[in-house]
């Protein structure tokens, strides 16, 4: 019976973007390793080169088994290279590192094609595939070979198009087309087209004359002067255009859709073994507890209460395990969004020449693996951000008396229900007069206003802004930190940033540490429960009548040690009847989020409970100043308040007008959502 | 179920498609059955603050939120005093749950092409779009519901405005 392998597939791409992932990270490792001895060639570390090849290795024997030849194919070369460096053949020089890094986005974008069953464009990875053919050759017998490496930049394989075109009377100055040609075929890979549109009939043509054109490509480590020189003795007499062909990227567009695709579809989980092992004990406690239970149930008498209220408490108890282990199952260590920006940080310091070290602490911090998937954009964008306009050039760090290479610093920790991390760099900081100019600017404050360092700080954060000098590739385009701030708030998360002029720049992200289950504070409005999170409350106090004011016939105030904050009836807020109108039978519940306060007038506390967050959405749609849903412990479903939703309402000053429903810009509404 | 069953193996010979009925103000209605997930009686529903009258809550369907709406007020009759015959059905419209309150259920009953019609435009017709055709079975009129209207959140959306502010004014 033939084996439909259609079913392995996934677990085979699965295994390769893993596989490639780690291929990255250990190939990064060895070039600093080389930086750090201060070679140009690196000493090869076994073990790491090990590790590389086994990837290489086991990616080209799962694609032959399924037949993706395009794979197959990409892997055997770089498996041959990645051998000759383990046996010594071939020295893995920085730049030879580079080519792999190169391999390996090739090798990642031919498995997404593969797996999208997209045809990407191949032409790069074909010049990829070339210069690792040409590797070897060109390496080891001749170490210095005829055209010298540093000629070139960062001794890179060049395309160059050449557009010949002699004049008529080229014969005339004793000059051959055929020679210089042939001179070129000897500098690398040459393509030659003749063009023979200007030449013209039999009856016309002079032999002495020059009627074609060439059109010539050109591969290999040659520089521009080499190019040129060739062409020195002609170049009076003819129209010459040398471009070089930019190299082709590998697509970067296909990737980061393929790997959206890949966060929509329902993806797969890898859990270490003591994970499951531990629940799979706690599982079977359970079963215990159960037993035990069903057993005094089923004879019961009053003399075995006291066995039923231990064999509840251990099933309370049971319960609370079973729930942290599951809970830990969808915990990944930091480290996964952390190590994507290592080569990051690698392309673009070298892109920009800029000297970088990044490193990391608390990385196997444990979060949510639906906090880690959408927090990797962020992140990335804080690097960039730091690499870009944070880190001066090498010679700008050193005449302002730092060390030459850059730092940027990713710290994450736990504190309390969040996970904090920082990234911290030491550049030149945060240009204040440069951000309120850019503000002025665009409109978004006057120039008059007083703001203070911190307040120009946050001008960052809106949308659009962006002070960069020029709009680069890299980042500077505007559409930034907004972007940033959204996404962290979307995960019930908060961004924030300090800058000291010359010192650097530190961001601090704040995120909650699972999406899934929420400590929440049930109070009661009238006939209903509400949730409210633990994290945003500040105080709960009895209310002072007299202190709720309306001033000015805007919305009510209250009043509690000298602080006014918008006070929020609840009951008027969701239209509906309160237990008392009388407001000294109630509470107040001081909350706050993103640094606004606001009292929310409740009938009664209820209790502390941890609850399970059920999305709304799936069913239904968002719903203002309500996050998510949940099942309280009789079966009803209860709304879980979203604060900052409620607070926007309250200085928005609609607390009484009856809010527009249902036009809350998601993007800043704080809800956890489940995937 | 039997029944349903016996039925179903008809249906495709004859082109007849099964429709489950009920009762609301004295009109019967038909929603295709493939759509119902299943009928159950009336559950205790949580309200969500500020959304239309019609949205009377959610629902705890073993753990999943359904949001639950009251066909009466979705058609602007009058709400009805719940009693044992009122039940929630709930439809499952592309992967999106929803239950509806009707007054009660009625039957499963098949019902053949050549039954239905074009249900007729007129002046002041309201709530025109939830209707999908017209069916005479046994000499009486059968609705035919375009479910997916019915229960799509944007579709709830776009008349949210209009009914806040009709139940504040």
């Amino acid at each position: 019976m033939p084996i439909d392998m259609r079913q392995f597939h996934q677990t085979f791409f699965e295994e390769s973007l893993e596989g490639l992932a780690n291929m990255e990270t250990e190939l990064l490792r060895l070039e600093k390793a080389g930086a750090e001895n201060g070679q140009e060639t690196v000493t090869a570390d076994l073990e790491i080169l090990n590790t590389i090849f086994r990837a290489a290795h086991s990616i080209k024997g799962g694609s032959s088994t399924f037949g993706f030849e395009d794979v197959v194919a990409f892997a055997h070369v770089l498996e041959t290279r990645l051998d000759a460096i383990r046996d010594g053949r071939l020295r893995p020089t920085r730049k030879v590192i580079s080519l792999l890094l190169l391999s390996v986005d090739c090798l990642r974008s031919l498995i997404i094609s593969a797996r999208t069953g997209k045809e990407g464009d191949n032409s790069a990875i074909d010049d990829v595939r070339r210069q690792l053919e040409s590797l070897e050759s060109e390496q080891p017998s001749s170490p210095a070979s005829t055209v010298p490496v540093s000629k070139t930049p960062q001794g890179k394989i060049s395309h160059w198009q050449i557009m010949f075109r002699p004049h008529l009377h080229l014969f005339h100055t004793g000059n051959d087309p055929l020679r210089i040609l042939r001179e070129l075929n000897d500098l690398g890979e040459c393509h030659v087209q003749a063009d023979i549109s200007s030449l013209p009939g039999w009856d016309r043509m002079k032999p002495e004359e020059c009627y074609l054109a060439w059109k010539i490509e050109l591969i290999g480590p040659i520089s521009r002067e080499t190019v040129n020189e060739v062409f020195s003795w002609v170049a009076e007499d003819c129209s010459l255009e040398i471009k070089l062909k930019p190299m082709q990227s590998l697509a970067p567009r296909s990737i980061a859709e393929a790997v959206a695709s890949m966060d929509a579809q329902a993806g797969t989980l890898r859990v270490s073994v003591p994970k499951v092992d531990a629940l799979i004990n706690t599982v079977g406690e359970l079963v215990i507890t159960q037993t035990m239970l069903s057993l005094i149930a089923s004879n019961f008498s009053f003399d075995n209460l006291s066995r039923l209220f231990s064999g509840i408490t251990q099933l309370e108890r049971n319960t609370r395990e079973l729930q942290e282990s599951v809970m830990s199952i969808r915990m990944l260590p930091l480290s996964f969004a952390f190590n994507r920006l290592l080569r990051l940080v690698h392309d673009m310091s070298q892109r920009l020449g800029k000297k970088v070290e990044l490193v990391f602490h608390g990385e196997q911090t444990e979060i949510d693996k639906t906090v880690i998937d959408r927090l990797i954009d962020p992140l990335m964008h804080l690097a960039r951000n730091s690499l870009d306009h944070g880190i001066e050039l090498p010679a700008e760090r050193l005449a302002a008396g730092k060390p030459e290479t850059g730092r940027i610093e990713l710290k994450a920790y736990q504190k309390g229900g969040n996970v904090v991390i920082e990234v911290r760099d030491d550049g030149r900081g945060l240009s204040h007069e440069r951000i309120f100019a850019k503000a002025v600017e665009r409109g978004i404050v006057s120039s008059s206003s007083k703001l203070t360092p911190e307040e120009i700080a946050e001008l960052i954060f809106l949308p659009g802004f962006s002070t960069a000098e020029s709009v680069s590739d890299l980042s500077g385009r505007g559409v930034g930190m907004d972007v940033v701030r959204n996404n962290i708030c979307s995960l019930g998360g908060s961004v924030e940033v300090a800058s000291q002029a010359g010192r650097g720049t530190c961001f601090t992200v704040r995120l909650p540490l699972t999406l899934a289950i929420l400590d929440g504070l049930s109070i009661q409005v009238g006939e209903h429960t509400y949730i409210l999170p633990l994290v945003s409350i500040v105080e709960s106090v009895r209310i002072r009548p007299e202190q709720v004011s309306r001033p000015a016939g805007s919305s009510e105030m209250y009043g509690l040690r000298k602080e006014y904050m918008p006070f929020l009836r609840l009951n008027e807020l969701f239209h509906i009847e309160s237990r008392s109108t009388d407001l000294s039978q109630g509470l107040l519940v001081i909350v706050e989020a993103e640094g606004k306060k606001a009292g929310l007038y409740v009938d009664d506390l209820l209790g502390q409970q941890q609850v399970v967050i059920k999305n709304l959405a799936t069913h239904y749609r968002k719903v203002e100043a309500i996050s998510a849903a949940t099942i309280l412990g009789d079966g009803t479903v209860a709304m879980i308040l979203d604060v900052p939703g409620l607070i926007r309402l309250a200085h928005a000053g609609t607390g009484h007008a009856t809010p527009p429903v249902g036009d809350a810009p998601a993007s800043t509404t704080a809800t956890p959502t489940l995937n | 179920m039997e029944s349903v069953h016996a039925l179903d193996l008809k249906g495709p010979q004859t082109h007849e498609k099964q429709f489950l009925t009920f009762r609301l103000d004295g009109q019967d209605y038909g929603i295709s059955i493939l759509k119902i997930q299943e009928i159950k009686g009336w559950d205790k529903i949580t309200p969500i603050p500020n959304s239309p009258a019609y949205v009377k809550g959610v629902l705890n369907l073993r753990g999943v939120i359904v949001p639950v709406i009251d066909l009466r007020l979705r058609f602007g009759l009058k709400e009805a005093v719940r009693d044992i015959f009122t039940v929630i059905i709930v439809a499952n419209v592309g992967g999106r749950l929803a239950g509806i309150v009707v007054d009660a259920v009625s039957d499963v009953i098949n019902v053949a092409a050549d039954q239905v019609c074009e249900a007729p435009e007129y002046e002041g017709q309201q709530n025109r779009e939830f209707i999908k055709e017209l069916a005479q079975v046994d000499g009486k009129l059968l609705v035919l519901l375009d479910l997916d209207r019915l229960v799509n959140p944007d579709s709830l959306d776009k008349t949210t405005a209009a009914t806040s502010v009709a139940v504040n004014g």
